[in-house]
């Protein structure tokens, strides 16, 4: 969305690849199949037997939120919504209180700001950061594909330096995508990689810079005061740098992840979520107490492992996919 | 911030407190808030479920013994059948095979390859010879990644070449192995979904050709719900023989420890605690239900002490201590084994939660760096100023203060607790047994 220099641009990628919308779909669906039939059956006789909304209804909404891992406090706020916009007019069928519950899961996403168009600068810097093994340099290769598609030149900065194979990983990427990679040894201060990036960035007047930081959890302090100091060299290099850090959250986190999205923000201020793995059997709902609590949106989701699975974030498809719309049809 | 397991439980239990019987309503009251600490753990729904039931029988039937009060007969309840599905005792490897083969699988980014790594550095330190394979082949340099991690621990890995099948790979392997005489194979596999079927056919090849004594299914400590589905459906694919748990050394609450015992039905043999090839540990059911259950770790952190402080110079340190001869030099060294033990947060997650120790939450409240700063405070320092702090005058305060990059106002605050300590140790003299060093290493958090 943000990579994305105008409306326009974002229009043309839809136009242009509606083969990634269906993606998206298809590949969420898969792993849906499986989990909420049994609750959306449930659902159906309640309603059925109880011609109209009782609370065992609403247990089984809630728990349709818990097992997508929403956690207790964001799925007890959105029951009690559900339950006093239906309380009015009784006699809802299954249907009915599902669309009320989707709009409500709308409005929690809606009440984060909404990306804007990706700020008009000469060099876009963006930081991936994230707790080990939620996706970063997969999502880098893969964020760095979209902006080649979209015409604008791209360097990526292997600031990864603490894990064994991470530069080899992004090294292999940026051959495939055919985009040039700053890297130092193994080992060697992550600043460093990013400053010597930066510099080419500017020397070689690239427009978007990608820099893949090591996994870290977000409770090791020195560790996220590095970001801290990374950022910093951005800011200093280039005015306004990292314009982007994106929080790579793998989604199958459960309630930890919200406490990562905190810390993330705080320490590294991250700006948008990317949510991984999204192919799997996880629901990644995680992501609806980020945006209550912390207002942070989620930009991209990631649904498979090569270059082009990685879509915009769509609400609306995510709420229905969240609850197993798509089974009910 | 969520309540801890232990928070909650404590509070219904506070509420119970007095009284002489369980009641329907009380039982009721401890299930709501045991259901919803369980989720707010992790746990999955289905496990919330059969444990709570599974507690309710127990709790319902449950004569409460004289001695204990509702409260502590329920805290009893659910610990032991905590640890009972947590896995009764430590589970071993089974690696009677020649040589004995070890499968790793599970998601992607659950940690497979790091874990491969640390098993085999463990496995050396107990008299075996690993042979380590690289049957990653999806993802980039995976296997760049064991090999270097190979080189670290010293141990070798057997790497693809130009084959692109892994289950030849793993075949190759085992060949490789037995001609070099290796005792021990560990098989590092791709990550893959448990519902991609053509995957998980791939894995069942790999496995069926390697015939491993023990599969065992990586599994992240962070997850959430889906623990379940994943968990079952490696479970169903394969001969799963065991668990290892990663990223334990986050503050994730763990439950999706309980969430894949529960569905596997298999024990977890080992856990991940760090980012280093040596944190890597066996598991231990009892302090995971205790960490679960906010009762803290606290038989890890004194095994962490135990090993880390030898104990000659602590019996030195316990002699000045009495003769009130404890220099800075004496601090820095205690310092110094400090930080041996590790990051202090993670040791701080091994305390129990609650109580005096909540205001210890969060890494805010531990500053590292004043440990760092400290030890350089006392490096910048003459031996005799070390030894002797009080001729530390104006200027040379200034110069130490120069010298470790801080400040003489901090210089100043370092001596005084120091001197506040001797004070201390002096009037404990006969009956210390252990020194509080928290004060004087956390200036900017617990001592101020």
């Amino acid at each position: 969305m943000r990579y994305l220099a105008s409306s326009e641009m974002a229009e043309d990628r839809k136009d242009a690849a509606p083969g990634a919308r269906t993606g998206f779909f298809a590949k969420v669906k898969r792993g849906l199949f499986m989990t909420h039939t049994e609750i959306l059956e449930k659902l159906g006789t309640a309603v059925k037997e109880s011609l109209g909304i009782d609370e065992s209804v609403l247990a089984s909404l809630e728990e349709a939120l818990l097992s997508a891992d929403v956690g207790a406090d964001t799925a007890d706020a959105l029951t009690r919504s559900v339950r006093s916009r239906a309380g009015a007019s009784r006699r809802q069928d299954v249907e009915a209180l599902k669309e009320l519950l989707l709009e409500e899961i709308e409005k929690v996403i809606a009440s984060a700001p909404r990306p804007g168009p990706r700020a008009d600068v000469p060099l876009f810097v963006t930081f991936l950061v994230g707790v080990n093994g939620s996706g970063k340099t997969t999502t880098t290769a893969k964020l760095a594909a979209r902006e080649k598609a979209a015409g604008r030149a791209v360097l990526l900065a292997a600031a990864d330096t603490f894990r064994a194979g991470a530069i080899e990983q992004l090294q292999t990427w940026a051959d495939r995508l055919g985009v040039p990679l700053v890297r130092h040894r193994e080992g060697a201060d992550p600043s460093a990689v990013l400053f010597d990036a930066l510099s080419a960035a500017k020397a070689r007047g690239v427009a978007t810079l990608f820099v893949d930081t090591a996994g870290r959890l977000h409770t090791k302090k020195n560790l996220m005061e590095e970001l801290a100091k990374m950022r910093r060299i951005a800011a200093r290099e280039v005015p306004g740098a990292p314009h982007e850090t994106l929080l790579v959250l793998d989604a199958t986190t459960g309630i930890n992840g919200l406490e990562q999205a905190r810390r993330f923000v705080e320490a590294a201020g991250a700006t948008g979520v990317v949510l991984t793995k999204l192919d799997g059997s996880a629901r990644g709902g995680i992501v609806l107490a980020i945006y209550r609590e912390l207002k942070l949106p989620v930009l991209y989701v990631g649904v498979g492992e090569s270059a082009d699975d990685l879509v915009p974030f769509e609400p609306s498809e995510y709420a229905k996919a969240l609850l197993g719309d798509d089974v009910a049809h | 911030m969520f309540e801890s397991l232990g928070d909650r439980i404590q509070g219904v239990f506070k509420e119970l407190r007095g009284e002489g019987h369980l009641t329907d309503f009380h039982i009721e009251t401890a299930f709501r808030e045991i259901r919803l600490s369980l989720l707010e753990a992790d746990v999955a729904l289905p496990v919330v479920k059969q444990f709570t039931e599974k507690i309710r029988e127990k709790a319902v039937g449950a004569k409460v013994a004289q001695q204990l009060s509702p409260a502590q007969e329920i805290t009893r309840i659910v610990r032991d059948e905590l640890r009972a599905l947590l896995g009764g005792e430590n589970a071993t490897l089974d690696l009677q095979g020649k040589p004995a083969v070890i499968a790793l699988v599970g998601l992607q980014g659950s940690g497979k390859t790091t874990s491969a790594a640390k098993l085999a550095r463990l496995l050396k330190t107990r008299g075996r010879y690993p042979l380590v394979v690289a049957a990653d082949l999806a993802r980039p340099a995976a296997v760049q990644q064991l090999v270097t991690l190979g080189r670290q621990i010293g141990v070798p890995v057997f790497e693809p070449g130009k084959r692109t099948d892994p289950v030849e790979v793993a075949r190759e392997g085992l060949r490789e192995a037995r001609q070099t005489g290796r005792d021990t194979l560990i098989v590092d596999t791709a990550g893959r979904l448990h519902i991609d079927e053509e995957l998980m056919a791939q894995v069942r090849a790999i496995t069926a050709a390697v015939e491993p004594q023990e599969v065992l299914f990586v599994a992240d400590a962070m997850t959430g719900q889906d623990a379940v589905k994943s968990a079952a459906g490696f479970a169903a694919a394969l001969p799963l023989t065991g668990i290892v748990l990663t990223k334990t050394d986050g503050d994730a609450r763990g439950g999706a420890a309980l969430s894949v015992v529960a569905t596997t039905g298999k024990p977890i043999k080992f856990v991940g605690v760090g980012e280093k090839p040596e944190d890597f540990e066996a598991f231990h059911p009892d302090r995971m239900a205790s960490r679960i259950l906010g009762l803290g770790d606290v038989m890890t952190l004194i095994e962490k002490v135990e090993a880390t402080v030898d104990a000659d110079s602590a019996r030195k340190l316990a002699a000045k201590t009495a003769t009130g001869e404890f220099t800075l030099e004496d601090l820095k060294e205690q310092l110094a084994s400090m930080k041996k033990m590790g990051p202090l947060e993670s040791l701080i997650d091994l305390l129990p939660k609650g109580g005096a120790m909540k205001a210890l939450k969060g890494p805010q409240s531990v500053d590292e760096r004043a440990l760092v700063r400290t030890t350089a405070m006392i490096d910048s320092m003459t031996p005799d100023e070390r030894r002797h702090p009080q001729i530390l005058n104006g200027s040379r305060k200034k110069r130490v203060a120069a010298g470790s990059g801080t400040s003489v106002a901090e210089i100043n605050r370092l001596l005084k607790q120091y001197q506040q300590m001797r004070r201390l140790m002096r009037t404990a003299r006969k009956g210390v047994r252990g020194l509080d060093l928290s004060r004087l290493v956390l200036p900017g958090g617990r001592g101020s």
